[in-house]
């Protein structure tokens, strides 16, 4: 296992701005987080289009609205933290309410932020980005499915939220094949006795919950919610009626996630007993980024638990 | 600029404050104070200095305008009905149902209206955005931005300062609305921002003070500012909360107080009076 590829999704979203970078609208503007965020790639093939603003996440963020009402296209980076909690209210009223074409990037999303802790461990991000009317929000769950998102939102008129993480995760899709919607999801492997949902770093312990899973002979539908908003309704629904039961798995709060999300689905249209894998409303703490997910009961043997108790559910 | 050129702007500064109160009377909101305080410098840009057509409001190359102090939108309003960028009737509607005249600007649904605006701190920095574009492209537009005094208490004005300096924005112009009040009353007594010439000057910036109701020390101060070479310019301008009406004047209760029938009745006949005055000067 250890000549897997590893990539992380804040690297390949550094390579992805630039191979697109030659594009004149692009701008990418940073606060002195460039070797983090991965914009220094950017940085080093256009310098003149990379503007650092310094410490000051809100500046940035209203700053990226005026360059956008010129007509860029502005990737503006920083921590999630920073880009959607210290920034929230520029995001909301500079960006979102003129509906202007800048990208908040978050980096550093979710526990996995590791030993830094629970002040840059953003697990409110998704609930916050989401609770804005018209913010579209993309976490891809790996480099492959990154590059394509990055493409994608770059095309796409509009604000977008795109979080991305700081740990090199194995690449789980194939470049030549993978194809990218946004707004869609799309089913990583078919099941009928429940389905797991999942986005970002996490969407990986939902596939080895799955695999756990089919040794035990529970037959998991698996499915990667990379657009978190507008969220896929149709194919939630669809595995509803099919699975009759969902595990939402995500590295956020449970409470205006993903999960949310879904269940706002679910309650609305097709009830059926669903269950959250994420942080259970606490803050975060320093450590190894495995020992975290193990900690706040988020690996994939805590998911295959949910799963079971889901079944349980179901079968009342 | 000429005398005449000059009485030519308070007719029209007359007129667009007349707009502007009829909208706040008519939906019995909306802030007066502050939108009569920056009038002299709104006409002066829109009527003498910026290239603006309302017939082509988007053009990429025109000069931009962003009210920072968004809640002075009916000053805005009031200029651009005045400058034909919508009838000045719809000024009447402000800050209701069915008016595109919200309550504090939006660009999406007013032409000449550039960057929306209303949460205070905001506007410089869209302001940069605005002027870094211009350089990125060689456009030689222009970006000019008018405060609140008591707005510069927002930490966000001064992350903004420094940008602008350090990106040597000399495409933009900065007006400091420095009418001494905030809602709560005097700024010097809340959190006082001053000296705020000296401030801007350590942040590098050229900084003029002006008398914000002199039109010749307005345009003179534009004509400095697009001289200037290497660094954004700041006007701040010395002004009056209020100015023009009597019982308005220098008086934070204006802030964002509709007036009664009498009040507008009075205002309008002061605004009437001032307006024949000056065409008595104009014709005499
Ligand atoms: C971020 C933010 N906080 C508070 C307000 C509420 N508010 C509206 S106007 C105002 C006072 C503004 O004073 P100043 O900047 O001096 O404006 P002016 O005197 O020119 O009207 C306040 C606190 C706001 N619009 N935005
Ligand atoms: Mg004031």
């Amino acid at each position: 296992m250890g000549d897997i590829k590893k990539v992380a999704t804040r690297m390949a979203f550094g390579e992805a701005l630039t191979q697109i970078g030659a594009r004149e609208d692009i701008v990418v503007m940073d606060a002195d987080l460039t070797k983090s965020t991965m914009t220094n790639l950017f940085q080093k093939v256009y310098p003149k289009r990379h503007i650092n603003c310094g410490i000051a996440e809100g500046n940035m963020i209203s700053t990226a609205a005026g360059l956008a009402s010129c007509g860029k296209t502005v990737f503006a980076a920083s921590f999630a933290m920073f880009s959607t909690g210290r920034a929230f209210e520029q995001v909301r009223n500079s960006v979102a309410y003129p509906h202007l074409n800048v990208k908040i990037v978050g980096s550093h999303a979710g526990l996995t932020v590791g030993e830094d802790g629970a002040t840059h461990q953003c697990i409110e991000d998704v609930a916050l980005m989401r609770a804005i009317p018209g913010m579209v929000i993309v976490s891809p769950a790996d480099a492959t499915e990154t590059h394509a998102a990055v493409r994608a939102i770059a095309d796409y008129k509009g604000p977008v939220y795109l979080r991305v993480s700081r740990l090199a995760m194995p690449v789980l899709f194939d470049p030549d094949s993978y194809q990218f919607t946004l707004g869609k999801g799309h089913i990583m492997r078919d099941g009928s006795d429940v389905t797991i949902i999942g986005a970002g770093l996490l969407l990986h312990e939902g596939v080895k919950a799955a695999d756990m899973l089919a040794g035990e002979g529970i037959s998991v539908r698996l499915v990667d919610m990379a657009t978190i908003k507008p969220i896929d309704s149709e194919l939630i629904i669809e595995s509803a009626k099919k699975t009759g039961a969902i595990v939402c798995v995500e590295e956020h709060n449970v409470i205006g996630g993903l999960g949310g999300a879904v269940a706002e689905v679910l309650g609305q249209n097709y009830p059926v007993p669903m269950e959250i894998v994420g942080v259970a409303d606490q803050f975060g703490r320093s450590g190894k980024p495995e020992a975290l997910l193990d900690a706040y009961h988020m690996s994939a043997p805590y998911i295959v638990g949910k799963v079971k108790r889901v079944l349980e559910r179901k079968q009342k | 600029m000429d005398n005449k050129t000059a009485l030519k702007l308070s007719v029209i500064a007359a007129k667009a404050k007349k707009n502007a109160l009829r909208g706040i009377y008519e939906s019995q909101s909306g802030h007066p104070g502050g939108s009569m305080s920056v009038m002299d410098i709104l006409v002066t840009l829109f009527f003498s200095e910026m290239n603006v057509d309302p017939k082509n409001p988007h053009d990429p190359k025109r000069d931009r305008f962003v009210l920072s102090k968004g809640h002075c939108a009916p000053g805005l309003y009031g200029v651009l009905a005045e400058r034909g960028f919508f009838e000045t009737a719809a000024c009447a509607g402000f800050r209701t149902i069915d008016s595109c005249l919200q309550g504090h600007p939006d660009m999406k649904s007013v032409s000449g209206v550039d960057m929306s605006t209303g949460s205070l701190g905001q506007g410089v920095s869209a302001a940069n955005g605005m002027a870094l574009a211009g350089k990125l492209d060689g456009a030689g537009y222009r970006v000019y931005v008018a405060t609140g005094d008591g707005e510069l208490q927002e930490g966000q004005v001064w992350e903004a300062a420094m940008f602008s300096a350090q990106y040597k924005l000399d495409n933009l112009t900065l007006f400091v609305d420095n009418n001494g009040l905030q809602i709560d009353g005097d700024i010097a007594g809340i959190m006082n921002p001053a000296p705020i010439a000296e401030k801007y000057r350590a942040f590098g910036w050229n900084v003029l003070e002006i008398d914000g109701h002199d039109y010749h020390q307005i345009a003179d101060a534009i004509q400095k500012a697009k001289a200037e070479k290497g660094r954004p310019t700041a006007v701040v301008c010395k002004t009056i909360k209020g100015k023009g009406i009597s019982y308005m004047e220098d008086r934070a209760e204006w802030h964002g107080k509709a007036p009664n029938k009498e009040e507008y009745e009075t205002a309008v006949a002061e605004l009437d009076a001032r307006i024949a005055e000056l065409e008595g000067q104009i014709n005499g």
